[in-house]
């Protein structure tokens, strides 16, 4: 097989870049849609030729959130897995049949979209009725991300008989955790939309059950967010380090963290439903309860990296209390972007401990304080490690080097990304704990006083939306040059080694079938009963309203 | 540099229960820490003022 | 597995952080009964005014006891029905007096909205065969701007009314 002196082979690569050349087109797709919402919404534009708000909030929604982050997802762990257990011919080829499933019912919805006849958002919400192709393209990138699942675990199960008795690679198995956890949780939205939503647009049956559609999809919800993260983490815990010319602080934490989020960031969807009349108090504050388990994780990762952070600098003889930190490349933009998203986390964190606060959601439920908070989880901490690891890896897919002048302007795209995000997500923040609501192109609401007052915030929105426009500009032309014009040459894929000091990792870490049963144990615990409660009392279905979306 | 770091490997060598040094590192979460309780409770108390 | 002394400290102030936040807003949600809005009472989507609470007459606010107050309303893409006053007009402003107890009863005849009253409490999602009720008591005098904060469709931004509370 061809391997270059990098480690990765040339087939893979290419199967790695088509993931890539989606996710790039897609992030500027979806950012001149953004461009255009905060335009909107501060009252400086109105759309031409007939399209509507919603509908490019719906491309907005769809194409960030499900296909960018899922395409970048899945390439980047067949990288991950190409380097750490290898591929085999087979794999590839179902790796590729699963792209393809993936991007025809991407182009599918798309479409649908794009007609016209689909402006429900990328949540989908029930009795609010697309035209069934919207759906049915959905349907297809989940199916086409299963294929992408079993191609790993098959990967890693190969690879662990040809290595009897050896721990897996670290990265690989936190592939296959994330792996298991995305087919877990899809396992929900596929549910509603393969038996509720398909035969319903399609006509095969008049009503939907909205309550327990929204439970569906929110089964998967949450988990959707981890799946995100999970690959930052991957990059934090086992790239970043060699990248700082340092080692894993401990590898058996870096595990447990994984197993963690594993089992406790899918029984938890209640809590994107705090405020939904059909759902009992007290099992909505039991989810609560498990919502807080999964904050546990995050706070050892926080710890592992500062640790990192700081073993690093001192071996490099950096001392004094904060002294380390000049041990740090901060101007390797391998290093930086990643780093800046992670200092992104510690607001977006806190947003997510209080949204998930029980009655406290009602401060800032369907607000756009919401907003801003995920635009700091997935849209800075994820995507600018994201393009941490664009910085290398498509280096590596295309055989070239990362230039000075790319680190210099990837290092500049870093601070214009997080500058834009400042102003956009913080005057979110605020607006929304004034009031002003998500989802809403701009409204005078009747004239009222407290709609003034937003005013300002919204215009805000729209400076922090022209900047962050700039930076995806720049992440674009940084892509296309990574492939076409840097010199050719050999980067480095980074994989960072266990630190010698680092205890052995423990056997029981690895026991695939102890984790997975709990997990589904905790599943069944927080749903079953609410679950039946909310069949057993439904109300009469619903029938479909697409009218309603028609502008 | 490599000096240093050599040192720095004797300093922490001698015993194999040593910890590192994370000092640094204490300080910085405990100021994530604090963070996280003060938005929590500013938020609080809007919702118990509202 | 074991974990430095500093990492030790950091979990159990961590976890123990996170263990008042849920101690505090449990007192809040089972002791003194501020739990999330979660009514779980049904009603028939196609038909909701066959239920008592939404007939005609009963739409808008009601005075039902001294310095208490329930408001029923029927949200629709998009409106919400407050009732109409004594000239047939449809009513967009609803008058409460400040400290008095109200009640907002909600449901809808098509899709879901939402129903957020704008710098209070009151934010709860309206469902299709479900009543929305939420219970609260308005401490500060001012205009409120009633609207919808889950998306409903091409009008969903112009749904909105205002709920006026006065020093009597
Ligand atoms: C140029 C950069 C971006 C700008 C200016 C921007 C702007 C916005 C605005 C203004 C909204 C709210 C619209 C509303 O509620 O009416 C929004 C929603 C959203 N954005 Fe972004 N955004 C950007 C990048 C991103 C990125 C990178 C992601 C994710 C990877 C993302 C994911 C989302 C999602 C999921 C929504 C919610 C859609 C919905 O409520 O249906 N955005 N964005
Ligand atoms: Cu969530
Ligand atoms: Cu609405």
């Amino acid at each position: 097989m061809i391997t270059n002196k990098t480690g990765m082979n040339k087939h893979d690569s290419s199967l790695v870049m088509a993931h890539m050349w989606v996710a790039f087109i897609s992030l500027f797709i979806g950012g001149l849609m953004g461009l255009l919402q905060t335009l909107v919404r501060s009252g400086t534009l109105t759309l031409p030729f007939g399209i509507g708000y919603y509908q490019i909030l719906t491309v907005h929604g769809v194409i960030l959130a499900l296909v960018l982050t899922t395409f970048f997802i899945i390439g980047f762990q067949f990288a991950l897995m190409s380097k750490t257990v290898g591929m085999t011919d087979k794999q590839r080829d179902s790796a590729w049949f699963g792209f393809w499933i993936m991007l025809f019912g991407t182009v599918t919805t798309a479409v649908t979209i794009l007609l016209g006849k689909a402006s429900v958002l990328y949540t989908f919400y029930a009795p609010l009725k697309a035209y069934p192709t919207f759906y049915i393209g959905l349907a297809l990138v989940v199916v086409g991300s299963w294929i992408g699942c079993f191609t790993n675990f098959r990967q890693l199960y190969v690879w662990k008989k040809k290595n009897k008795g050896e721990k897996s690679p670290l990265l690989a198995f936190m592939v296959v955790i994330n792996m298991l956890l995305w087919f877990i949780a899809t396992l929900g939205v596929a549910a509603t939309v393969l038996i509720q939503f398909i035969p319903w647009s399609l006509g095969m049956v008049d009503t939907i059950n909205v309550l327990v559609s929204r439970t569906l999809f929110w089964y998967f919800g949450h988990p959707l967010v981890y799946f995100w993260l999970l690959p930052a983490y991957m990059a934090w815990y086992a790239i970043i380090p060699k990248i700082i010319g340092g080692k894993i602080f401990s590898d058996s934490l870096a595990r447990l963290s994984f197993v963690l989020f594993l089992m406790f960031s899918i029984p938890v969807g209640f809590h994107h439903q705090l405020t939904e009349p059909g759902i009992d108090a007290t099992w909505k504050f039991i989810q609560v309860v498990l919502t807080f388990m999964v904050i546990i994780p995050s706070l050892l990762t926080a710890f592992s990296m500062f640790a990192t952070f700081e073993i690093t600098g001192r071996s490099k003889g950096y001392t004094g209390l904060f002294g380390w930190l000049k041990g740090l490349p901060w101007k390797d933009v391998r290093f930086f972007a990643p780093m800046v998203g992670m200092l992104a986390f510690i607001p977006a964190g806190t947003g997510g401990i209080i949204n998930a606060s029980n009655q406290m959601n009602q401060v800032v439920h369907n607000t756009i304080w919401v907003t801003g908070h995920f635009h700091l989880t997935v849209g800075t901490t994820v995507i600018l490690t994201f393009f941490g690891i664009s910085y290398w890896l498509i280096p590596v897919l295309t055989g070239r080097r990362l230039t000075k002048k790319i680190n210099t302007l990837g290092m500049i795209q870093t601070v214009v990304w997080a500058f834009g995000m400042l102003i956009m997500s913080g005057s979110m923040h605020i607006a929304g704990l004034l009031g002003a609501p998500r989802r809403s192109s701009y409204s005078t609401y009747g004239g009222s006083e407290q709609a003034t007052e937003w005013i300002g915030y919204q215009l805000a929105q729209a400076i922090g939306g022209s900047i962050l426009f700039i930076g995806i500009i720049l992440m674009v032309y940084i892509f296309l040059y990574m492939i076409y014009a840097a010199p050719k040459g050999e980067e480095e894929f980074p994989i960072s080694e266990v630190s010698e000091n680092a205890e052995p990792t423990p056997k029981f870490l690895e026991n695939w079938k102890l984790w997975i049963g709990i997990t589904v144990a905790l599943i069944l615990f927080a749903y079953t009963i609410p679950f039946i409660d909310i069949i057993q009392h439904s109300p009469p279905g619903s029938p479909g309203f697409d009218m309603l979306i028609r502008h | 540099m490599s000096k240093s770091s050599l040192q720095m490997k004797k300093k922490q060598a001698p015993k194999e229960e040593e910890q590192p040094e994370l000092k640094g590192t204490f300080i910085a979460v405990m100021g994530l820490g604090l963070f996280i309780l003060i938005s929590w409770f500013i938020v609080y108390f809007i919702f118990v003022a509202r | 597995m074991h974990l430095h002394k500093y990492e030790k400290i950091w979990l159990i102030f961590g976890i123990g952080s996170l263990i008042l936040f849920l101690v505090v807003l449990g007192v809040g949600a089972f002791y003194k009964g501020t739990h999330p809005p979660s009514h779980l009472a049904t009603i028939d989507p196609q038909n909701v005014q066959a239920h008592e609470s939404f007939m005609d007459e009963n739409l808008g606010l009601r005075q039902v006891g001294e310095d208490q107050y329930l408001v029923s309303v029927i949200a629709s893409a998009f409106n919400y029905n407050l009732g109409t006053d004594e000239d047939g007009k449809a009513i967009r402003t609803v008058r409460i007096p400040v400290d008095s107890t109200v009640v907002f009863q909600v449901t809808t005849t098509d899709v879901i909205h939402g129903f957020q009253l704008a710098g209070t409490n009151v934010n709860m999602m309206v469902e299709p065969g479900y009543i929305s009720s939420l219970e609260t008591t308005f401490k500060k005098p001012g205009t409120y701007t009633l609207l919808c904060n889950e998306y409903c469709g091409t009008g969903h931004h112009i749904m909105a009314a205002t709920v006026e509370v006065y020093q009597p």
